[in-house]
């Protein structure tokens, strides 16, 4: 039998038919659903007189709109909570699992799916979102539809799908000791070197020591971002690490088919001489923390590194791009990324808001205090990743330095509630976008992984966390 | 039912900018629309509209050039970013029924496709001297998009063929919608969906 990579051998256990026109149909496993891309679906629905096939294969949360504050409130936005109210009808109507406002389970959809064991390696799983790659970190094919196929999943559990191509990105070497680059590092560095489109057509299979020895949380940030380097999705093989992560997870399987399932999952790897339709490797030894100076992810650089100029790039098309970009950033070629003022910082999103996350920033925070020209906020990803923190004591050390604790959301990520930048805000976010307004019109947004995001707040600019933690007090 | 897509007619607004992600086409602040319209006067936003509401006069499509324009030229990697499918709809509530650009992201093109909207991959060259035309035009620069044909004219010199998935093209050529594709295999779904309910290795569904 020929050797086949991991997207292989999923993809062939889902193809039900393959259509002689092109496309293949695809069976999905487990389709999450949020308030701001199912509406129209829904009615999609209702105007055909179709039902939804697979009500126990789909599960709903809110995440995109809802206010971080103090949940006893009613919603201000009425057109916020009009969606939200919608999204509770067709749960209803449509008999859909729903983690509501009110539920202890309520999060980001890429945080709980994870959490609840309700993602599990051998899946297809989609979500009308495009970082439902996230869920490829348990070796899983799970891609971000448009509303339109979000329909067509509710009405046959299907999608026509063409076959992508498969990209492996292979880390090798380790990440330096101590703390400082961590997996946010790894996924920005590769996108910094393939570009925005530099996937595009693909799903990334990601390999490699460095990937292998990586913890869970850490593979749902790489994964997380295959997005932003224009991938269909991102893929790790399981291992022992994933099937320690899901176990006794409340939708994991338990008793004698949790042993039927880890048996089968241990087939999900990779044949030795398989082969990629394209390659690249990257050294993880040479990763230093990265930051975004520009409007795109693609636009990072090592933070020991200087501002671009318009003139180092090769086309004309870059350089109309990256003056662009300077202009909005308000950046100028040639200046030092490390001490650029920083107004805010946004600790949170589907990138890098669990436990791990904030883990990693409570350690450098914990007896310092946000600088006095910042306001820093945290917003875990899930309310239950909120509940392990306060039980940690993680919400009194950033509560004590100054930091705002927030209910879970997408929040400041998207800027659809109230939490945004105002105009011309320079931010040092964890997020997975710096694009034009994303944050709030005007707002400038420098992409880093938590603990650069931490030590930044502290430092009321960007720093390099790998020195600044030993010579600060 | 989508509205088919064979051949079109249109003027042309260049938008002569890489990586234009769908934040930018549809601002986060309009998706709480449970609708599939009322995106149109959107689109755009914080490009077209000055902080007091006023169109800008220096953004591409608020030029007298764009006036009408039903066709977008833009740069490469066209409507990356969020899956939202309102950038679509948007587009088109704008007129737009083409897009030319160098690449698209996956997505997006998929959410075209769904919409009518076609998405017209053609080399960065050829959209390049597109910008050019369009701005040598010096008034509305009109181009037609044939997508039975696989090609792209300006009716004085500029003509070219694009690559297109067969199945996308029929459809939008048909004006179907894939759910109704699907279900004409329902039987084999049922048939697949009971070996699979059945095997182990998976949550037990409620």
């Amino acid at each position: 039998m020929t050797a086949r990579t991991l997207f292989q051998k999923i993809w062939d256990a889902h193809v039900v038919h393959q259509l002689p026109e092109g496309p293949a149909l695809v069976y999905v496993d487990l389709h999450l659903v949020h308030e701001v891309t199912s509406p129209q679906a829904f009615a999609g629905l209702r105007r055909e007189g179709r039902r939804v096939r697979r009500p126990d294969r789909t599960v709903a949360t809110m995440d995109h709109n809802v206010p971080t504050g103090d949940r006893t409130l009613p919603i201000a936005d009425p057109l916020a909570a009009a969606q939200l109210e919608a999204l509770a009808v067709n749960a209803r109507d449509f008999e859909i699992e729903l983690f509501d406002l009110a539920s202890p389970r309520q999060g980001i959809v890429h945080v709980i799916g994870p959490e609840l064991g309700l993602t599990q390696p051998g899946m297809t799983i989609v979500c009308g979102d495009s970082h439902t790659s996230t869920h490829g970190a348990f070796g899983a094919l799970a891609v971000g539809i448009g509303t339109s196929d979000v329909e067509h999943v509710l009405a046959t559990q299907c999608l026509l799908w063409p076959s992508p191509r498969i990209m492996e990105a292979r880390f090798t070497g380790a990440r330096a000791s101590g703390g400082g680059v961590t997996a946010k590092d790894l996924i920005l560095a590769l996108i910094g070197k393939i570009g925005t489109a530099g996937a595009t057509g693909h799903v990334i299979e990601y390999t490699g020591d460095a990937i292998r020895a990586l913890s869970m949380e850490e593979r749902m940030t790489v994964c997380n971002m295959s997005i932003e380097a224009g991938a269909r999705a991102g893929m790790i093989a399981p291992d022992e690490v994933t099937f320690a992560y899901l176990a006794g997870r409340l939708r994991a399987p338990t008793g004698a088919a949790w042993e039927r399932a880890v048996a089968e999952w241990r087939q999900l790897a990779s044949d030795p001489g398989a082969t990629y339709d394209a390659r690249v490797t990257i050294d993880a030894s040479t990763v230093g923390p990265q930051v975004t100076w520009g409007t795109s992810p693609g636009m990072v650089a090592d933070v020991t590194a200087r501002v671009p100029s318009p003139g180092d790039f090769a086309t004309d098309g870059e350089r109309r791009a990256v003056a662009r970009a300077l202009e909005y950033m308000g950046l100028t070629p040639g200046t030092p990324l490390e001490g650029l003022p920083i107004d805010r910082v946004f600790l949170g999103s589907c990138t890098n808001a669990r436990i791990e996350d904030l883990r990693a920033a409570a350690r450098l925070v914990r007896g310092r205090h946000v600088a006095p020209t910042v306001r820093a906020m945290v917003v875990p990803g899930s309310q239950q990743v909120k509940s392990q923190a306060e039980a940690e004591g993680l919400d009194r050390v950033f509560q004590a330095a100054g930091f705002e604790w927030r209910n879970a959301g997408c929040s400041m990520c998207i800027g659809m509630n109230a939490d945004v930048l105002r105009n011309g805000e320079r931010c040092a976010s964890t997020s997975n976008r710096n694009f034009e307004g994303r944050q709030g019109r005007g707002g400038r947004t420098h992409l880093m992984s938590p603990a650069m995001a931490a030590a930044a707040a502290i430092a009321g600019r960007l720093v390099d966390v790998r020195a600044w933690e030993v010579t600060a007090p | 039912m989508m509205q088919p897509f064979v051949q079109h007619t249109g003027i042309v607004a260049a938008l002569p900018r890489s990586n234009v992600d769908t934040d930018q086409i549809i601002p986060k602040q309009f998706l709480k629309r449970v609708e599939r319209t009322g995106f149109g006067p959107a689109l755009f936003h914080d490009w077209r509209y000055l902080s007091d509401g006023r169109p800008d006069p220096a953004f591409e499509l608020n030029d007298p050039s764009a006036r009408g324009a039903t066709i977008l030229v833009a740069g490469p990697n066209f409507g990356c970013g969020s899956s939202r499918e309102h950038a679509v709809w948007a587009l088109l509530e704008y007129g737009f029924r083409a897009i030319l650009a160098p690449s698209f992201a996956d997505i997006f093109s998929a959410n075209c496709c769904r919409n009518g909207v076609v998405p017209v991959p053609l080399h960065a060259e050829e959209i390049e001297q597109l910008f050019s035309r369009q701005r040598a035009a010096g008034g509305p620069y009109q181009l037609t998009v044939d997508l039975e044909a696989q090609c792209v004219s300006d009716g004085s010199g500029f003509h070219t063929s694009f690559p297109f998935d067969g199945f996308r093209r029929d459809m939008l050529l048909r004006g179907l919608d894939e759910i109704g594709r699907t279900l004409l295999e329902e039987n084999l779904i049922t048939t697949y969906e009971r070996g699979r309910d059945a095997g182990s290795g998976e949550r037990a569904w409620r």
